[in-house]
């Protein structure tokens, strides 16, 4: 699925990804944890392809497809999506339309069909009773005055929506009580399969109980220092980065 | 806001300026320059009445007199006005005929702009279809005015300017002048001289015009200018929503623009005047040619409690300078404006509006989404004053002013003058960058920095456009996408 081989990047003059190699097969998902600073949005960025963030070495594929020589959309239309840390507020755009705004185009660089409007209606009201979130709330502008748990449960709806192939999680849980948390776990797991992968990145063991992660990554210094089992998750909350950190 | 969506769809596949053919017609031109001699030519043209071209040459003469404003924040060399033509019309349009007459170029032209001038298609469309009537200008002349039957037994009178001066000559030497007086400024001054054609409407008490009237000025002639004359009365208890819009050829000349437009609402009568401007805008990389657009609107809300909103869309001319005003002289009247002013490539607008409270409780409202990128300009100018009288006078401005790019610029020059204590003016402004954080979420989301940029815009202008009647809302929606196509990157 996710194949990412010898990643360098930097932003402006500062060498950031120094050598990161990592795979994440189908259906599995991926825990990066690691010290701040270490890289781990970075990453996040490098992979969607947000202007500003410059690979000047290595590979990463999905599914075969070099998404280094695409545009961020282009890669969303592969099927990336991020679920960003801090999601964006997007003034007089109500969120029903920004969704299907963007799913359509989606859509149309795959070469489909558009959904229509019923369709999407459907799909979003259904979407929202999981996530249980108020229906009007999607009527209004995307994210201006939500929340830092609403903002995440509207993430998640995003990506319920767009069903994309290959997620990645930047600090999901950051902002989030415990019942918020639970809520916007069960909406990841609900789109566990096994064509789908993704990428958790955290900086705390908790939302990987909800989310139980098949590996375990450790990123520190730009690189991936160490991989293990899910109870790797509880051996670094015990004790903490700093052996990685060293030895990175 | 299903709009948006079509736009994103429809947009991609419009050129940049789609407006900017040459119709290849027989016309009729006034010699160059302009002395008395232009005046009377064009009165005489016009079959006006001696009172007419009497009016006209007493406007000469102030204007003579005259100088140019120089306090926009503009900038453009000093135009020759003896360089100019001031009359232009095609040789088979002698005033509004009927559709039949009309030369078969000439609708070719307005089939290619879109708009409806048979009256049957217009009516055998689609449900839904959008159902106005027209006054289509060309270059100096009233081509052809649409559903006018229909108008007039409603009671409704929507002719061109030039038929008005003819056929209702006491409505016109009522009202003519009394909102923007001959000597108002520069451009007016010019206007009155030397007004060429532009629309009529009366609105008899207590009618409710039973459709949207519309008036679509298109310039074509080379070397020549547009001075229309637009006159709108809301008699007592009557209403009306009007929609002019604008195009013109690309010519690598500049090409002036000095329009009049005074509106009348008399007692509880209500006016919505929307404008969806769209001349061309010059060679967004030279800046060589393009419309200068030397506007000047006024509406006199001179009856109690009757009401007057401005809604406009500016999206083309090289320069815009225009300040579609409202004087609230009526008891507890009420005056709107709303804009959306974009510029782009080499643009410089310097556009806003006035509030003049003379009436007790009266009330306005300001709306102001003002778009710069390229190397545009983009000043908003507002002033809102209360007179002594004017005890309870409220008024809301917001101004909110969005930058594209790092070469563009924008200012907000507001006055604001209250001279009495009983009234609440709030004035809130804001400027903001489109924020390369919002573009790449959008784009993460699988749209296209294009698409991105005109759903941020669209979003940041929708207070405005939900103020468009609904199918003319769409049309701006594309205006807006599409002058701002190559904006990005």
């Amino acid at each position: 699925m996710l194949s990412l081989r010898n990643l360098h990047a930097r932003v402006g003059e500062r060498e950031i990804l120094k050598g990161l190699s990592l795979e994440v097969p189908a259906g599995e998902v991926h825990a990066v944890m690691g010290p701040n600073g270490a890289g781990k949005s970075t990453l996040s960025y490098v992979l969607t392809g947000r202007p500003g963030y410059e690979v000047t070495e290595g590979a990463a594929e999905l599914d075969g497809v070099d998404l280094l020589g695409l545009e961020a959309n282009e890669r969303a239309a592969q099927g990336l999506f991020l679920s960003f840390q801090y999601p964006l507020e997007i003034p007089g755009v109500p969120a029903l339309t920004f969704i299907r705004t963007a799913l359509n185009a989606q859509r149309r660089a795959r070469g489909e069909a558009e959904m229509s409007a019923p369709d999407f209606l459907k799909r979003a009201r259904a979407c929202a009773a999981d996530l249980r979130m108020d229906f009007d709330m999607l009527k209004r502008p995307l994210n201006v005055g939500f929340s830092g748990g609403e903002k995440k449960r509207m993430e998640v709806l995003q990506m319920a929506l767009l069903s994309p192939r290959f997620m990645i999680l930047d600090e999901t849980d950051s902002g989030l009580d415990i019942d918020a948390l639970r809520i916007v776990s069960e909406g990841v797991n609900a789109l566990r399969a096994p064509d789908r992968s993704m990428l958790v990145i955290t900086h705390y063991q908790r939302l990987l109980d909800y989310i139980r992660p098949d590996r375990v990554h450790v990123l520190a210094d730009g690189r991936i220092v160490a991989s293990g089992g899910p109870e790797m998750a509880l051996e670094l909350e015990r004790e903490g980065y700093d052996k990685y950190a060293r030895a990175a | 806001m299903v709009a948006v969506k079509d736009t994103v769809e429809q947009v991609a596949g419009l050129e940049k300026y789609e407006h900017g053919f040459v119709t290849e017609i027989e016309q009729e031109f006034a010699p160059k320059g302009l002395d008395r001699d232009t005046v009377a030519f064009i009165s005489r043209k016009k079959d006006e009445p001696e009172w007419m071209l009497a009016w006209r040459l007493e406007a000469f003469e102030r204007w003579s007199a005259m100088e140019s404003p120089e306090w926009a924040r503009v900038s453009f060399p000093p135009i020759d006005y003896q360089d100019a033509t001031y009359y232009a019309a095609p040789k088979t349009g002698n005033g509004p005929a009927s559709l039949d007459e009309v030369d078969p170029e000439l609708l070719k032209t307005y089939e290619k702009l879109g708009i409806p001038l048979r009256e049957q298609e217009v009516l055998a469309g689609v449900t839904g279809a959008p159902r106005y009537a027209v006054d289509a200008v060309f270059d100096s002349v009233s081509v052809v005015t649409t559903f006018k039957k229909e108008l007039a037994e409603a009671g409704v009178i929507f002719c061109s300017m030039s038929e008005a001066v003819r056929e209702h000559p006491e409505l016109v030497r009522k009202y003519l002048g009394t909102v923007v007086p001959v000597t108002d400024n520069f451009f007016a001054c010019l206007n009155s001289a030397v007004f060429s054609d532009g629309s009529f409407v009366y609105v008899p008490p207590g009618v409710r015009c039973p459709m949207e009237l519309s008036t679509y000025f298109r310039i074509n002639a080379a070397g020549s200018g547009q001075f229309e004359r637009t006159l709108i009365i809301a008699d007592k208890g009557a209403y009306v929503s009007y929609l002019e819009g604008c195009t013109a050829p690309m010519r690598d000349e500049n090409q002036l623009h000095a329009a009049v437009v005074e509106l009348v609402a008399l007692e509880d009568a209500e006016i919505k005047y929307s404008t969806v401007q769209n001349w061309y805008p010059g060679d967004p990389e030279t800046g060589k040619g393009g419309i200068y657009n030397f506007v000047t609107k006024r509406a006199d809300c001179r009856g109690d409690r009757s009401r007057v909103s401005w809604t406009q869309v500016e999206t083309g001319s090289a320069i815009t300078w225009k300040y579609p005003s409202c004087v609230l002289r009526g008891r507890d009247s009420v005056g709107e404006f709303y804009s959306i002013a974009i510029t782009n490539g080499r643009q410089q607008a310097d556009t806003g509006t006035k509030m003049i409270h003379l009436g007790e409780g009266t009330r306005s409202r300001i709306i102001s989404k003002g778009i710069s990128a390229g190397r545009s300009s983009n000043t908003y100018r507002g002033l809102v004053s209360a007179h002594p009288k004017a005890k309870g006078a409220r008024n809301f401005t917001q101004c909110d002013s969005l930058l594209i790019g790092k070469t563009c610029s924008a200012h907000t020059v507001p006055y604001i003058e209250a001279r009495n204590g009983a009234c609440t003016f709030e004035h809130e402004a804001t400027t903001t960058r489109l924020s390369e954080d919002q573009l790449f979420y959008a784009q993460q989301r699988g749209l296209s920095e294009e698409e991105a940029v005109q759903l941020l815009v669209n979003g940041f202008v929708r207070d405005v456009l939900q103020e468009l009647p609904m199918e003319f809302a769409v049309e701006a929606q594309k205006l807006v996408a599409i002058s701002l196509e190559g904006s990005v990157g």
